[in-house]
This record gives structure tokens, C-alpha cells and sequence, in this order.
């Protein structure tokens, strides 16, 4: 395809004063004492950025000052970081938008850096748009891939469109830093190593609790986490509308079951009511990279595929042998999933006792 | 009590297509709807205004057929619509977009003071989830983001409390007006409006904005005032291999599921050690 020829009246060239702005950083996420696994993985992605640029990893840490924040710090250098940017306030125990983003601009604003990465959560999306804006520069949501283009040392930020049928690549050329957010488990966890150390950079932020007008009155936990359990689930069995009816569903859960895995859906099932939300993987549910995916009854349309595609093994059942799955799954069945799914269960039950008896 | 809800035409993406020999989009025939988040927005201020009597105003930017949408949100019960839409902006970024509306809001702003803006979550085509964040940066708004319920909005005191969405749980927040929310979706669902509202909806004029009338500066709207720029436009890569189906003699389920399990084993033995490892211990 040919590029898009280049509009009149825009600045393509990066201004003189804004090519002081160097390494690559990551604003790493945590909430009451929680890392969020997404910012470790932005920490793999940023080391690479920042090797090909030849700068170095900045992590930012922020929150209140303790053993928490410090195990944090410790967690950024033993997954890339080379210095932490460690801003501890009471202000900041709980996230709200105002105290981070007026940090966050200060910190920009003081060291320079020339990427910004953030985690698409709900906390990483609200707070790179509000500085984003504060810095009027480029953002861009949701990358799947990320990479520097050496000829103008410039972030390009690929991420799906138009319903994740098309992919795009984004620059921000002439503004810094560039910004981008990644959601979970789109990028590989890095190895930790815990040799890694780093300098660390205390900021002190003038921050006053009177100052700041959202007040946090409650936290009420979520009872079940099943969020968590099916994005890092290392075994998944999915169904779709190729299972005919809700009750069908079972026979997903049952394989599941067997291999102690977590059950996923797409998103026709959601709008049915056959699961709950949680459940949906795909391009508006979940990422998921488990080392085993088993897809009974899906076809496979492009924003199913952008949830599951990075999977190491993905094995397809479908009645359909020209359904789009095949085109990217590694093993195919084709036959009925309500006889197939069945069989699985009792195939793995039987491999796994066997083994069982003789250990 | 005013407030405005921003909402955007989208293309029905359940119903968009890509050409197979061009790879471009074929628009032709794809009906243009409201974005599907922002109605919970909608619906969450109509809300309002039935327990305050709030003023709704509905906003948008785009071309000239997204009279059409805003409409459709006056049938549901809003008030007075706005439709910002000139040449000027075509090619608008989230920064951008999000300085066009407020410009707008400013000028709602001075008739009326704003209390609440609310925007949808993200949208279905841009589906960044920038421009509600930026309106509130540049407006000095408490930025409310992920609401999941809106428990009180007291006009005396000027304060709201709201269930706001967050990892692991929900924050219950407190803050001042003036305020922007966006609601998550699922969290109410959109009211028919009433014959009167219909026929309102189809009476009221419509309030038709340029740059100009909003105010809106030149050079920060449109490609000029846009920091990023798409450099490459391109259909997913198929993958180089097709699945490798599996044979079974005799075709029965019993005999796919053994040659299932003994191809999954082969391309993945990291995997049956573990599987093998839990079932050995439970
Ligand atoms: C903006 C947008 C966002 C979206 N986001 C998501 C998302 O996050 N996740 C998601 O999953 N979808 C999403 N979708 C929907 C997506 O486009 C597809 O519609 C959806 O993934 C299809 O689900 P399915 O494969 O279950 O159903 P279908 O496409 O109907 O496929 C059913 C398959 O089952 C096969 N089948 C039928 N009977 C049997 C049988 N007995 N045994 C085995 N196979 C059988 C059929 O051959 C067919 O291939 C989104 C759509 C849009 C527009
Ligand atoms: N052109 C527009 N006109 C009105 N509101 C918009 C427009 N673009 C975005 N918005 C609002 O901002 C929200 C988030 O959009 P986005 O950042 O594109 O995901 C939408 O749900 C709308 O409420």
C-alpha cells in the first residue's frame, strides 16, 4: 500500500529544542501495593526500544513512601529499568487523576524523556490522555506492536482500526515525548533478573492533600478475580456460537476442568448472556497468551484473533474446514465440537491418570 | 444545572467490510449510528435531569449528516443539540479533536455555565479513549473516568459520589462540580423517548457551528493541530502456514481426541511434563 502523501502545512521535523529529550520510559503502575504485570511487561518492550535508540530505561515509580513502593522500585530494575524515577507523597496512596498527572508533567517537563509508555488499563488510559493533553503531544492507544523508525529516531506505534480489521501505524514526529499505551499481555513478560540494580531519582513533588478536590471515601474489592485468571491462564478452552446452545457450554468448562485450565468465550456468547463479561477474549475483551488454546465452535474473526493469536499452541475445532481459524490456528479438527470436546475430556483424563497410577 | 454529553456518528463497524482485491474499506452502505458507549453517558445525564432538572445539551463534531445522530439523542429526551462541523477539522487527532470540543463547550459555557460534560468510554471507530480526558485536562474538569454508578449529585453542595472502575476493585470518589464522566458501558441501558420528545427532536433547530463560531484556533484543529500522523495503513499479515489438521482413522470423535492429545504433547512436551506434574500431585 502507498503512503499517504504528506499533508501541507505540517511540521514533519522534530524542533532543535526538543531533541534534548532522550531514553525511553515506562510509568509503572501500581495500586495499593500491586504492580500491575502490564508495566513489567512495557519494561521488556522499553528495553528494546531503548537498545536500538542507545538510551537508557526510565521507570516511574509513584505512590506513598514504604516497604511497598520500595519492593516496587527493586521489581523495575530486575525487569529493565536502569534508573527509577521515585516520586513517594501521601498524596499519592491512591491513584487519582489530578496529583499523578500534575506530577507526571513536572517529571516530563524536568528530565526529558522521548517515549512515555503506559499500560492500557483503567488507570494508565485515564492518565495518558490528561497528560498527554497537558503536553500537547502525540498519543496513541492501545499499540499492539512497537518500533523505532532509525531514520528519524521516531516511535511507530502500530495498533488495530476500523474494528481491528485494518492495522495503522502512528508517528509523532515533530513533539515529544511520544506516547503510547499497550494493553496487558499484548507484550511477552521479561525474564527477571535480580542482578540488575540502577540509579535511583528522588522527586519531590509539591503536592497538598488540600489542593487536590477527588477524594477517594471507599475501595470495595472485587470478589472474584477472574480477570486475572483468564489473561494469565496457561491453558484455555474457548467456545462460540458453534456450540448451539448455552447449556452446550459445559462441555467447554468440563475440558477445562480436566486440564486445569480457564474457559474464555467470544463475544456473540457475552451478547447472548451464555458467560460473563470477563470471559471474552478478543480485540474489546481480553488479551490472553496461554501455552495451550483449544477453540470449539469459532470461527475466528480478525477481533477474536488479536485476543488469542499470540498463544504458543492454538488447536481449532470447527465444522467448517475453510472457517478463517485455520488460517492462523496451529492444529486443526474439523468435526462436531459437541462430540469432539467430549472426547478431548476423556483422552486428557485418561493420558493424565495413566500417568498418575504409574508415578 | 447544564449539562453536556459529546457524542460521535460512528460507522456501524459490526457492518464494515474490507474490499478483498483493494484492501481499503468499503463504506458504501454502512449505516452511521451513535457511538454505542456514549449512550450510556446519554442515558446516565437524562437521568440527571429527570431527578434535577438539568439542561442536556448534545455535542458533536463531524460532517454535516451527523444532524442525524444528534437527532436521535434529542428523541431520547435531550434538550438542545450542537453540530460542530467544518472543513478546518478534518483530519483531527484525539488532541485536536478534543481542543475543537472544548472550544464549543466554552461557547455553550457562556450562556449557560456547564456542571457536567460527559463523554462515551471510548469510541468504536477512534476506540482511543483520549478525547473525554482531554476535554477535562483543558476545561480544569475533575476528570471521572470507568463510572459504574452514579450514587448522588447533590446542586447545593455542588459535590457527586460515583463507583469508579479500577484494577482489582472500585473506588468510591467524591468531588466537586463541574466534572467529566464517562460511564461504562452495560451500566444502564438508553430510554425510548417519549412522542413529545419525538416530536420535538424533529422540530428543534439544530445549532450548526463553524471554527469561527466556536472560537477555535486554526492552527490546533484539523492535520495542523494533530501531533501524530498515520504513516502506513496495512490489512493484518496472514500468517505463512495453515493449521495442520489432524487425521483420524475411522473419523470417530474417539480417534480425533487421541490424535489431538498426542499432537498437542508432541508440538508442546514443556506442557505435558506440567499437565503430567499437576495431575501427579491433585
Ligand atoms: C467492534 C467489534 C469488536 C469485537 N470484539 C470482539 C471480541 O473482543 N471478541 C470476540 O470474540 N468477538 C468480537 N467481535 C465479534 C467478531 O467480529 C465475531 O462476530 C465473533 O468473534 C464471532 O464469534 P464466533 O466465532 O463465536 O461465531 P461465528 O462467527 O458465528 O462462528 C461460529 C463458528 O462455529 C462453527 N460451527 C458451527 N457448528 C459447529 C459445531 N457443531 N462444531 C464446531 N464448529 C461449529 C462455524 O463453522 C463457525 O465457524 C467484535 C466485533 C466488532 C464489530
Ligand atoms: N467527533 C466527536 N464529537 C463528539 N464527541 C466525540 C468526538 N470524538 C470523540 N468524542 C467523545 O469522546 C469519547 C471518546 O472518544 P475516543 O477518544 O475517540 O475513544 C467518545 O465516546 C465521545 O463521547
Amino acid at each position: 500500500m502507498s503512503e499517504p502523501s504528506k499533508p501541507q502545512g505540517r511540521k514533519f521535523q522534530l524542533p532543535e529544542h526538543l531533541k534534548v529529550y532522550k531514553d525511553v520510559w515506562v510509568i509503572v503502575e501500581q495500586e495499593r501495593g500491586q504492580v500491575h504485570s502490564v508495566s513489567l511487561e512495557l519494561l521488556g518492550e522499553a528495553r528494546k526500544l531503548a537498545d536500538k535508540l542507545g538510551v537508557a530505561v526510565g521507570a516511574v515509580v509513584l505512590g506513598e513512601a514504604g516497604p511497598d513502593l520500595e519492593r516496587i522500585c527493586g521489581d523495575a530494575f530486575a525487569y529493565g529499568a536502569d534508573v527509577v524515577y521515585r516520586v513517594a507523597d501521601p498524596v499519592l496512596k491512591d491513584y487519582r487523576t489530578d496529583p499523578y498527572c500534575r506530577v507526571m508533567t513536572d517529571v516530563v517537563n524536568a528530565y526529558k524523556p522521548e517515549i512515555v509508555l503506559l499500560g492500557a488499563t483503567t488507570l494508565g488510559r485515564d492518565l495518558a490522555g490528561a497528560i498527554a493533553t497537558t503536553l500537547a503531544t502525540g498519543l496513541t492507544a492501545d499499540c499492539t506492536e512497537l518500533d523505532i523508525y532509525m531514520e528519524n529516531r521516531s516511535l511507530a506505534a502500530t495498533r488495530p482500526t476500523f474494528g481491528g480489521t485494518l492495522l495503522c501505524t502512528i508517528q509523532t514526529l515533530a513533539y515529544r515525548p511520544q506516547m503510547a499505551t499497550v494493553r496487558p499481555r499484548v507484550m511477552a513478560m521479561p525474564e527477571r533478573d535480580d542482578s540488575r540494580t540502577g540509579r535511583v531519582v528522588d522527586v519531590f513533588p509539591a503536592l497538598a492533600e488540600d489542593s487536590v478536590i477527588t477524594k477517594v471515601l471507599s475501595f470495595i474489592a472485587d470478589r472474584e478475580r477472574n480477570e486475572a485468571q483468564l489473561a494469565f491462564a496457561d491453558i484455555i478452552v474457548s467456545g462460540g456460537k458453534g456450540l448451539g446452545k448455552p447449556e452446550n457450554l459445559k462441555l467447554v468448562f468440563d475440558l477445562a476442568a480436566v486440564l486445569g485450565g480457564e474457559v474464555g468465550v467470544t463475544r456473540p456468547l457475552i451478547q447472548a448472556g451464555w458467560a460473563t463479561a470477563d470471559r471474552q477474549v478478543g480485540q474489546t475483551g481480553k488479551t490472553v497468551r496461554p501455552k495451550l488454546y483449544i477453540a470449539a465452535g469459532i470461527s475466528g474473526a480478525i477481533q477474536h484473533r488479536v485476543g488469542m493469536e499470540k498463544s504458543d499452541l492454538i488447536l481449532a475445532i470447527n465444522t467448517d474446514k475453510n472457517a478463517p481459524i485455520f488460517d492462523f490456528a496451529h492444529l486443526g479438527i474439523v468435526g462436531d465440537a459437541l462430540k469432539i470436546l467430549p472426547a478431548l475430556t476423556d483422552a486428557f483424563s485418561r493420558r493424565l491418570s495413566v500417568n498418575r497410577l504409574a508415578s | 444545572m447544564h449539562i453536556v454529553v459529546c457524542i460521535k456518528q460512528v460507522p456501524d463497524s459490526a457492518q464494515i467490510r474490507i474490499h478483498p482485491v483493494t484492501n481499503t474499506i468499503m463504506r458504501q452502505g454502512v449505516p452511521a449510528i451513535i457511538n454505542p458507549y456514549d449512550l450510556f453517558s446519554l442515558e446516565e445525564a437524562l437521568r440527571i435531569k429527570d431527578r434535577t432538572g438539568a439542561r442536556v445539551t448534545v455535542l458533536t463534531m463531524g460532517p454535516p449528516m451527523a444532524e442525524n445522530s444528534l437527532r436521535k439523542a434529542l428523541s431520547f429526551g435531550a434538550d438542545a443539540a450542537v453540530l460542530l462541523t467544518d472543513r478546518k477539522f478534518a483530519g483531527s487527532d484525539t488532541l485536536a479533536t478534543s481542543y475543537a470540543l472544548t472550544s464549543a463547550i466554552r461557547k455553550l459555557a457562556e450562556e449557560e455555565p456547564v456542571d457536567i460534560v460527559f463523554c462515551g468510554k471510548q469510541t468504536v471507530d477512534g476506540d482511543t479513549a483520549q478525547v473525554g480526558p482531554g476535554i477535562a485536562t483543558r476545561l480544569g474538569l475533575q476528570q471521572l473516568t470507568y463510572i459504574s454508578s452514579i450514587d448522588s449529585v447533590d446542586t447545593q453542595a455542588r459535590e457527586i459520589v460515583v463507583h469508579r472502575r479500577s484494577e482489582g476493585g472500585v473506588q468510591v470518589l467524591k468531588t466537586a462540580l463541574p466534572c467529566m464522566i464517562t460511564m461504562l458501558e452495560g451500566t444502564n441501558s438508553i430510554r425510548f423517548g417519549s412522542m413529545d420528545d419525538m416530536f420535538r427532536a424533529a422540530r428543534t433547530p439544530l445549532r450548526v457551528w463553524s471554527k469561527d463560531d466556536a472560537a477555535a484556533d486554526e492552527t490546533k484543529v484539523g492535520l495542523k493541530g494533530s501531533p501524530t500522523v498515520v504513516s502506513k495503513v496495512f490489512v493484518p499479515k496472514p500468517k505463512a502456514e495453515k493449521a495442520k489438521f489432524i487425521e483420524a482413522e475411522g473419523g470417530t470423535a474417539d480417534a480425533f481426541a487421541a490424535a489431538a492429545v498426542e499432537a498437542i504433547f508432541a508440538a508442546q512436551p514443556k506442557l505435558s511434563t506440567d499437565l503430567l506434574a499437576r495431575a501427579a500431585q491433585g
